[in-house]
């Protein structure tokens, strides 16, 4: 088995084929889309792949620290941020290939009358404890 | 297994461990550890008395973790020796364990966990998995909580506001994973009520189950959230509505409002309307006048601005909203639900989308991305408004 993160952007991905802001969807078709991607869930939790799932807000603050005794420096958000990410998906499968394959599924969900959005999802593999076995 | 009534027990036993010496950080141990075989043991071979079970057990592990024979023997010297509580002492321990448990050196996580441990009886586990955190980081926290709490002393009477609003916390956080916190949270203030005379416990338990009675009307199956107004009313429960208000009506009856009560009230004539046209909106502006004497929250007064709203309409809905910081929770969706009802459709689908943009929840987000996209619908789309995104 291994992780997967499967990642969503507001912005920074390369332009989905059925590109419409949700706002101008139908209410309908909002449904559909939260439909399907809570039906996606559903199954990968039956078929035990399932780890997580999680939406972030769209706009976060920058932190860093500042030197001993100050308090951190904070700064942002950055309009001009190029990227920008909206939530994630972790599935734990026993192949690359499944997770391209789910992916591709989550990338099906419906956007903009009724059709899939094609959106570009980035696939990101967990990296992992060394083995106990390495000969 | 009735697990309820095994959680109710746990408070008493703690209380017993007490009295026979056991500080309460060590007692409470041993009682979470009695609870954990309850559950494996229970099933199969259920107790005749499970408070004596549990007490007989939770004693045991006490023993078994203070090990020291010669301290184990000057504490059993000590039961002998203990007197039986009477009626009142046991009220006073009662009400002395919700002190602790909210006690204001706690942050409000840690007191809530603690709470729902010590005086709910739930395990480790169920609140981890309540809280989406793991069980070891749910382990940490109680365990710092009651380190914090160690040197306690009761020599003044604790700040029932604080107990209030841990219990208020918990009620607020709903329905995640098994366990119905909740149901849990109306449970223990019930359990509050009943050793404690205080209006607001009565305010906040009278809030708690008029919010609960609406609780199978506010979500269709799909998860998505349903507005009051269109809440379908003849879901609501009934039997709740009607407890909530009489307790409400006999806290009012003392005479000392506090916000609790104030919230109540509002809940109580929305529990009153038959429809949501017949809702007496005048009433609830009054209500809220008085919330903003007692808080001074601008929350509240960005509440008030709906009321007003609906009681005179929706430029005096907006006028109520002048001078609100517009960074307020729910300060941009409230200002678009006011523009729709003046008619400014294009300003209402922006403020909606603007909404869903800041929302802090998913079902709030997709409900407010739907009135945006529904307003759009409208009016061919929209030009304006892209900050929603996906």
């Amino acid at each position: 088995m291994a992780k997967y993160l499967l990642l969503k952007h507001y912005r920074g991905a390369p332009a989905a084929v059925n590109d419409v802001p949700m706002e101008k969807w139908t209410p309908e078709e909002i449904s559909a889309h939260v439909q399907y991607m809570q039906d996606f869930a559903a199954r990968l939790e039956s078929t035990g792949e399932f780890v997580d799932g999680q939406a972030l807000a769209p706009e976060g603050t920058w932190v860093r620290y500042d030197g001993e005794g100050r308090p951190p420096v904070t700064d942002g958000p950055f309009a001009e941020t190029k990227d920008l990410i909206a939530g994630w998906m972790v599935i734990d499968v026993d192949s690359h290939e499944r997770a391209v394959e789910l992916a591709g599924e989550l990338s099906a969900a419906p956007g903009a009358s009724g059709r899939p959005i094609h959106e570009w999802l980035e696939l990101r593999p967990f990296l992992t404890a060394p083995p106990t076995i390495t000969e | 297994m009735d697990e309820t009534l095994l959680r109710s027990v746990v408070p008493t036993v703690i209380r017993v461990l007490g009295r026979r010496g056991a500080d309460f950080a060590a007692a409470e141990d041993a009682v979470q550890e009695a609870l954990v075989e309850a559950v494996r043991v229970w099933p199969e071979e259920p107790p005749r008395d499970p408070q004596g079970w549990l007490v007989t057990v939770a004693w045991r592990k006490f023993l078994d973790a203070t090990r020291a024979e010669a301290s184990r023997r000057r504490r059993e010297e000590r039961v002998e020796a203990e007197p039986a509580p009477g009626p009142g002492q046991e009220a006073d321990d009662s009400l002395r364990l919700y002190f602790l448990c909210a006690h204001p050196s706690l942050t409000p996580a840690s007191a809530v966990a603690l709470t729902l441990r010590a005086i709910g009886g739930l395990t480790t586990r169920q609140i981890a998995q309540a809280y989406l955190v793991p069980e070891a980081t749910m382990a940490q926290r109680i365990s710092r909580a009651k380190r914090t709490v160690s040197g306690v002393r009761f020599d003044r009477p604790g700040d029932i506001a604080t107990v209030l609003r841990v219990l208020y916390l918990v009620f607020n956080e709903g329905y995640s994973g098994d366990v119905d916190l909740a149901a849990e949270a109306i449970r223990l203030t019930r359990q509050l009520a009943a050793v404690s005379d205080h209006p607001e416990v009565a305010g906040l338990l009278a809030l708690m189950l008029l919010h609960h009675a609406r609780r199978p009307a506010r979500l269709r199956s799909d998860g998505s959230l349903v507005p009051l107004a269109e809440q379908d009313r003849g879901a609501w429960d009934t039997a709740l509505i009607a407890e909530g208000v009489e307790v409400l009506q006999a806290a009012l009856a003392r005479d000392r409002l506090g916000e609790f009560q104030a919230q109540a009230a509002i809940a109580a004539l929305h529990a009153d309307a038959r429809t949501a046209e017949e809702t007496d909106w005048v009433q609830i502006v009054e209500w809220y006048d008085e919330l903003v004497r007692v808080t001074g929250s601008p929350v509240t007064r960005l509440n008030r601005a709906v009321a007003v709203g609906e009681a005179d309409g929706a430029r005096a809905g907006l006028a109520a909203m002048n001078g609100l910081d517009p960074s307020l929770p729910r300060y941009t969706a409230v200002a678009a639900y006011l523009h729709e009802k003046d008619g400014d459709v294009a300003t209402a689908a922006r403020l909606y989308a603007e909404a869903a943009h800041a929302a802090l929840n998913i079902p709030e987000r997709d409900h407010l991305t739907r009135q945006a996209a529904r307003l759009n619908v409208l009016t061919d789309g929209g030009a304006t408004g892209s900050a929603g995104g996906r």
